[in-house]
């Protein structure tokens, strides 16, 4: 669990270097090395428990004594000193245990008076295997134990308390170390639990109503040096020695953060925390450390269905069917269609994004496909292709590291605690480093209060005024030095968008945008947009089609602009599209979810490819089982434009990845005479096919001059909701631990928008134009009035589906509940 | 050695062919020490490696905690477990109760026969002494499946005074008072278990 620090950057390496002596040999460090790391340098391991190289030094262990005979001024210390907390001092002379009698002593010592009241759990113990206490009793502590021959009587406490429903703690187990209590202040925000009691009987506790509901509290699980900390997901389920462990990327959110996932006998186990220090360091969200078994459940689609359509002389079901039949069937059907639409979530691989953008253009002749299967808007697709396709690290795009050193960072549409954990991490760090935060939001919510943000009331609707205001406010101090994030939902907010590239143009700052799913980034560079071809070529540019087309050896790519998500579902309602081929699509998260269920009924021929039975593959006139992202290697593309590649975990041959299925699909209608096969069945051929198509080196598109601004005029509410971390999603389905945790639903407003409505008691109805919700109603002071906040998916269904559409503007009224 | 080819003595003519027979003869008188395997089993040496057994309290309660640490000696890789976590409350949540003292047990356990060597490095492994081996050899069979031992193949007889687990711990307070021996009165027949 220990790691080595993070790659020096060119600035540090400029830095003074300090000569010490450790065990006779000599090594510079830069000033302000710690010892324990110094001593890194030379080889020498110096045991530690305490000690993260991410946390701030606390010496709480006392595991890391070494032994200083000078200190740099010619006297020694006269008592072994913790090296993790000393600093590095020009001619410093440290012995550690390596060739320090003195030294191994005492850590002999402290390792004994560790173990006093440490358990013997070990064969019982979550830990065992991968304990440092185990390992370093074995290097650093004595071979006998004197404790049993006195007759000592361990200290000991009922076992296992609940500091979460998640996270559990035994607290005999812990060492006190204070790993845990520094992540959740430093790292986290969130210091929930804290040192109680003292002497013999110090323990981490929490207060008695207050839990350790952090969003980033397994990462404690994992850095706790014992195992006292542990996960009621992961508890006695298998040992490390039986685990099979590989380096994958979380598909939770746009993050693209770096995680182990360990499987046994085909059955992913738990996930842990992947370290790369360009990305998420080694900390992820419980999101994507505790939601894994949707892809484990009971529901998995196994095999391809086919439906005995009525009109065929069949009962209209949906039966088992071979893969080359479903093939033939899809193709068949998607011929005999017509007009047909490819519809992506935003949850698939760059890969599989890039198999449905060619089937849409070379199989279909189409280019309605979109991947946003959300709110949005065609002003967002225009700064897509403007602003974002293409946009990588290495290409000065905003990166991580930018994010700590910017001077302000203007968050617009984006609530990263819930939106982009890791991203919500750096700016924390950041802030705790000086960088200023500016969020554009209605409220300080709580994660905005830990990056001790600067609020920009605003109601929704008004971001784009809100921006456009910045270039002149001195105060904001908006310059070259700014990073400003917006989010996918300011796509709902008309002119937003526009005013953040604007903005960005007019000062110099550099302009990222931080989508929610993991595939959406990656389905803009690979085409899943009705006016971009892969690699970021516009349809609108006829070199752009001719290098496509000829890259991809078909005569010539439809010329036609094509149809965003909404005016899909609307032409497919309209009888226009007939023919839709649909990837993991929650109509719930739709713009208007009443009309996507409507078009899948009115589409005369469905293809669904999805994990799990939804209401989309039970309408569908063929359903394609697909892999999860355990089961094949894909590649996301993170809300920097890094490309975060991953292996399968679980190869299954059960299930194939999208882009197999796709292919199978253009195989057919190419017998048939409808375009070309995709000409890739495998992952590495879709990836040496990308890399060969390239990105586009012309024209890039402008942004069409805005359409109206301003928040929507109407009586009522202006409605705010954003999707929390933890929730009602379909990926986070199975763990009832996990599913615990979530915040509970509740609805917020300002105190005087509460007294408007003469509301009175704890529950509000909020009523919109597809519904009336009854929540928990919570005042928040500096609130902006007329606005109310519900979360997005957290009470069962959706907010678009039951309570308003995007935009519209809602009321409240008293509930008694 | 030889002196002339077909001058044989007397000796070699008569008394050798027969010298032989004696052998015959002499263990014809002998104890017999075929065994009549599989009409008379023979006991082996007491502490013979034979099939594995998992032992029980004498309440009943199963030994093993699903530690795994069988699994991890085995160098044949003949051991597959699985744990679970004890329930005391009735109608926990997954439905399982009291296996074991302790917070863990072992939800699956399975021993495969067509690998295991019986080297009895899982035995000296085995925390809690529940893995030992008996003296059983006759571990042949005509299918690879039934040569998989699963939990309930392996685990010992109940005893008189024992009780099918699950229940709660019958003997003690908690686990320590298992593993300590402080329990007041064990149940009669299981003093040759607890000897070993």
């Amino acid at each position: 669990m220990t790691t080595t620090p993070a790659t020096t950057t060119g600035a540090e390496r400029d830095v003074d270097l300090v000569q010490v002596t450790i065990d006779g040999i000599e090594v510079s460090v830069p000033k302000d090395t710690l010892v324990i790391r110094a001593a890194e340098q030379v080889g020498v391991q110096i045991p530690r428990f305490c000690d993260h190289p991410l946390l701030e030094p606390v010496g709480a262990c006392r595991q890391c004594l070494v032994d200083v005979p000078d200190a740099g001024n010619g006297r020694g210390f006269p008592k072994p000193q913790a090296s993790c907390t000393l600093p590095v001092a020009p001619g410093m002379v440290v012995n550690t245990q390596a060739t320090s009698e003195a030294a191994d002593k005492a850590q002999q010592g402290v390792m004994e008076f560790l173990l006093v009241n440490h358990p013997l759990d070990c064969p019982v113990c979550d830990k065992g295997g991968e304990c440092p206490l185990q390992n370093q009793a074995m290097s650093n502590g004595r071979g006998e134990s004197r404790f049993t021959a006195s007759g000592g009587v361990k200290r000991t406490f009922p076992k296992p308390i609940n500091l979460s429903p998640q996270v559990l703690l035994d607290r005999e187990r812990c060492i006190v170390c204070q790993r845990c209590t520094r992540f959740a202040e430093e790292i986290a925000g969130d210091p929930f639990i804290a040192l109680v009691e003292r002497g013999a009987q110090q323990q981490i506790g929490i207060a008695e109503s207050a839990p350790f509901l952090s969003y980033f509290s397994g990462n404690t699980i994992q850095i706790c040096p014992v195992g006292a900390l542990t996960s009621e997901s992961y508890r006695f389920r298998s040992r490390p020695f039986d685990l099979v462990s590989t380096p994958s990327v979380a598909e939770h959110d746009a993050c693209g953060s770096a995680i182990r996932v360990d499987h046994r006998r085909g059955k992913v186990m738990r996930r842990l925390a992947g370290n790369d220090p360009e990305v998420n360091e080694e900390w992820i969200t419980d999101k994507d450390r505790f939601a894994f078994t949707y892809a484990a459940l009971e529901d998995r689609l196994g095999y391809p269905q086919v439906r005995d359509r009525v009109e065929d002389g069949g009962d209209g079901s949906l039966r088992p069917a071979s893969w080359p039949e479903a093939f033939a069937v899809a193709a068949r059907g998607l011929a005999a269609a017509g007009a047909s639409a490819v519809l992506t979530g935003g949850r698939i691989s760059t890969e599989d994004a890039y198999a449905y953008a060619k089937l849409a253009r070379v199989s279909l002749g189409t280019n309605d496909i979109d991947f946003r299967a959300r709110p949005h808007s065609a002003e967002e697709e225009q700064f897509l292709a403007a602003h974002v396709a293409l946009g990588t690290p290495g290409a000065g795009a905003v990166t991580y590291a930018d994010l700590e050193s910017a001077a302000t960072v203007v968050l617009a549409g984006l609530e990263p605690e819930d939106e982009a954990g890791a991203v919500f991490l750096r700016l924390r760090r950041a802030a705790r480093h000086g960088t200023r935060v500016l969020a554009v939001a209605p409220y300080l919510t709580r994660g905005l209060g830990k990056l001790s943000a600067h609020l920009v009331p605003t109601a929704p609707g008004a971001e784009a005024d809100a921006l456009a205001a910045m270039v002149e406010h001195a105060e904001h101090g908006v310059d070259a030095t700014t990073v400003v994030l917006v989010g996918e939902r300011l796509a709902t907010s008309p002119g937003a968008l526009t005013a953040a590239a604007d903005l960005a143009a007019r000062t110099g700052a550099r302009l990222a945008w931080v989508p929610r799913r993991a595939g959406d980034r990656g389905a803009v560079e690979a085409g899943c947009l009705p006016g971009l071809l892969p690699g970021g070529r516009p349809v609108s540019d006829a070199t752009a089609r001719v290098d496509a087309a000829a890259s991809w050896g078909v005569a010539s790519l439809p010329e036609q602009p094509g149809r965003d998500a909404d005016a899909i579902v609307a032409a497919l309602v309209a009888g226009e599209v007939r023919g839709l081929v649909v990837g993991g699509v929650d109509p719930a998260d739709t713009t208007d979810p009443a009309a996507t269920r409507a078009a899948l009924e009115a589409a005369s021929f469905v293809v669904a490819l999805d994990l799990r039975e939804t209401e989309v593959t039970r309408v569908a006139d063929v359903v394609f089982p697909v892999a999860a992202a355990v089961e094949k290697a894909g590649t996301f593309i993170n809300w920097e434009g890094r490309t975060r590649p991953f292996e399968a975990v679980l190869p299954s041959p059960s299930a194939l990845p999208d882009l197999r299925v796709l292919a199978g699909i253009s195989e057919e209608l190419a017998a048939a005479g409808h375009g070309a096969a995709l000409g890739f069945r495998t992952v590495d051929e879709a990836r040496a096919e990308m890399s060969d198509l390239g990105a586009w080196d012309g024209d890039r598109p402008a942004m069409r001059a805005a359409g109206a601004t301003g928040a929507a005029s109407g009586e009522g509410l202006a409605l705010s909701t954003w999707k929390q971390l933890v929730d009602d999603g379909v990926m986070q389905a199975g763990d009832k631990h996990y599913a615990a945790t979530a915040r509970p639903a509740v609805a917020r407003v300002s105190p005087a928008t509460y007294a408007a409505a003469s509301l009175s008691g704890e529950h509000v109805t909020v009523v919109g134009d597809r519904g009336e919700l009854t929540l928990p109603v919570e005042q928040v002071p500096g609130m902006v009035d007329d606005v109310v906040w519900v979360p997005m998916a957290s009470f069962g269904t959706s907010v678009l589906e039951r309570l308003a559409s995007p935009g519209s503007r809602v009321r409240l009224k008293g509930a008694s509940l | 050695m030889a002196e002339s080819p077909g001058a044989k003595s007397m000796k070699e003519q008569f008394w050798d062919p027969i010298a032989g027979f004696g052998v015959t003869f002499r263990t014809m008188f002998r104890k017999v020490v075929t065994e009549q395997y599989p009409f008379e089993k023979q006991p082996t040496a007491p502490r013979f490696h034979g099939r594995h057994q998992l032992n029980r309290w004498p309440d009943g309660l199963e030994k093993c905690i699903g530690c795994e640490l069988c699994a991890w000696a085995c160098p044949a890789d003949a051991i597959y477990v699985e744990g679970a976590s004890n329930a005391d409350e009735p109608g926990s949540p997954d439905g399982s109760g009291r296996f074991s003292p302790g917070e863990r047990y072992g939800r699956v356990y399975q021993i495969n026969y067509l690998r295991c060597i019986l080297c009895g490095l899982c035995i000296e492994a085995c925390p809690t002494r529940a893995l030992t081996m008996t003296n059983e050899y006759e571990l042949a069979d005509s299918t690879r499946e039934s040569l998989i031992y699963e939990k309930s193949d392996l685990l010992a007889p109940l005893l008189p005074g024992m009780e099918q687990p699950p229940h709660a711990m019958l003997l003690g307070d908690d686990e320590t008072d298992y593993y300590r021996g402080q329990y007041a009165a064990p149940a009669p027949g299981t003093s040759a278990e607890g000897a070993k």
